[in-house]
């Protein structure tokens, strides 16, 4: 079943004289994990802010499970839904940012119930039920009243990656998230992703990671210049890129 | 005149010093943030008159705004002058701070990491959440020690309130020294002034110490 779409996406930044994204097609089924791969300015992150709606894009439909956030009018300019709709497809997805965004001013248990009582009316006590459960399977249960300045990176991370699942989404995004990490910092997060993967979470992970992502992700979508340049089995596009662009993009790689 | 009759006579200024002290900061603090949110208002029109109010109010000398507010509607429309004078010089004085304050909170505001909206609204926070729960608190912590500057500044303010003859402690002092011609009354303003301070930075500390648990 089709969990995400998006269709002909274009976006454009500095009125329109930075094209960034150049008909993108792009859709993921339950269960399935994406990785997205691509040099800087490929516009693989602006993909993922489009759809997350935290940019708005141009033209082009944004649908998840059947329910269109965005539809392209008969000039492809896109037209957003209102404010419930959006309201509704929001509670879909999840994203993981790069630099973790966790609100400082809360402990790590707040964190994770806040938007539970307040967005999805939970109980208090529903809400930390669920959060503990979450911080269990991330081993982070014992720093339930820590505040986030006072773990690592990681940690950090982990707690983000609790938060957004803590709101119970069909699919979870992940922008670069371990780009922002110390290398010996990065594994943590992987096998946290990698866990997730096992329990068929539908995911889309923007990530630099390339033989994380030929180990875990079902399909590779490789980016440059605004478009999908290739995509399909990881161990084909990452081992035996068809395009040149790709081959040329991975040799950087090589010694992963 | 004795020391102590001096000081007794100041003494009961005080309690108007006092008053103008808090009800300035009951005030302006709340009117601060209105000022701040019209001042970021995405209309134009809004945030331009906005900011030119507050480069009036921060531009010109409070002792001014004192003047024109208690006397201004005598001149303008032959109102009376306020029996009791307390009500235009805390008008001027909410006023003059709340264009301060506004500028703080609004410093504060931008401020603040895109990332914390960007992470509420994925979160499905609405706007009004993400301020009150999200940012508003954050904001707070990061202006403390600015407010604390204000308001250290406004205890000694409020001796401005002797140019429109408001009887508080300093226009007493003032008045004791004219006739008594002793610089003594002015020695008692200033030591009753920075014990007042004392106190202030005593009690922002501790406000800015419990926001101390998070970085």
């Amino acid at each position: 079943m089709k969990l995400f779409e998006m269709n002909h996406v274009q976006k454009s930044f500095h009125n329109n004289t930075l094209h960034v994204l150049k008909d993108i097609n792009i859709s993921v089924n339950e269960g399935e994990v994406v990785a997205i791969i691509g040099p800087s300015g490929s516009g693989k992150s602006t993909l993922l802010r489009c759809a997350t709606l935290l940019e708005t894009m141009d033209g082009g439909d944004l649908i998840y499970m059947d329910q269109y956030a965005a539809r392209n009018d008969e000039n492809g300019n896109s037209v957003y839904g209102d404010k419930a709709q959006l309201k509704k497809v929001r509670s879909c997805f999840g994203l993981v940012f790069q630099n973790f965004n966790l609100f400082p001013h809360y402990s790590v248990l707040k964190n994770l119930t806040d938007a539970q009582t307040l967005v999805l009316g939970r109980s208090k006590e529903d809400a930390t039920k669920r959060a503990m459960e979450l911080l269990e399977k991330m081993g982070l249960a014992s720093k339930a009243g820590a505040y986030p300045c006072e773990l690592s990176g990681g940690q950090q991370q982990r707690v983000a990656i609790a938060r957004a699942l803590a709101m119970d989404p069909q699919i979870l995004f992940f922008d670069e998230p371990t780009s922002a990490l110390d290398p010996e910092l990065t594994g943590e997060i992987l096998k946290v992703i990698r866990q997730l993967a096992e329990e068929n979470m539908t995911m889309v992970i923007v990530t630099h990671e390339m033989s994380f992502a030929r180990d875990v992700a079902d399909r590779v979508i490789f980016m440059d210049g605004g478009v999908i340049v290739e995509q399909g089995d990881p161990k084909e596009v990452i081992n035996n890129p068809k395009e040149e662009r790709t081959r040329q993009f991975l040799s950087r790689f090589s010694n992963n | 005149m004795t020391l102590m009759t001096m000081i007794m006579k100041m003494s009961e200024g005080f309690t108007r010093t006092c008053a103008i002290f808090f009800l300035t900061l009951i005030f302006s603090l709340p009117l601060g943030m209105i000022v701040a949110l019209l001042r970021m208002s995405k209309n134009n029109i809004v945030s331009n008159v906005t900011r030119f109010i507050i480069s009036v109010l921060r531009g010109t000398p409070l002792m001014l705004q004192l003047l024109a507010v208690t006397y201004g509607p005598l001149y303008l429309f032959g109102w009376s002058v306020s029996r009791n004078k307390l009500i235009p010089v805390v008008i001027a004085f909410a006023i003059n701070y709340a264009a301060y304050f506004a500028e703080i909170y609004r410093g504060g505001i931008e401020s603040m990491p895109v990332g914390q909206y960007e992470a509420a609204e994925v979160l499905g926070y609405t706007k009004s959440q993400t301020f009150i729960h999200i940012i508003l608190p954050q904001v707070v912590k990061r202006i403390m020690p600015s407010i604390t500057n204000e308001v250290v500044t406004l205890v000694k303010d409020t001796s401005l309130a002797f140019t429109v003859s408001y009887m508080e402690m300093f226009t007493i002092g003032k008045q004791i020294a004219n006739s008594e011609t002793s610089f003594t009354p002015f020695l008692v303003a200033g030591i009753f002034y920075f014990v007042f301070n004392a106190i202030v930075d005593f009690v922002m500390g501790k406000i800015e110490k419990r926001m101390d648990y998070y970085k």
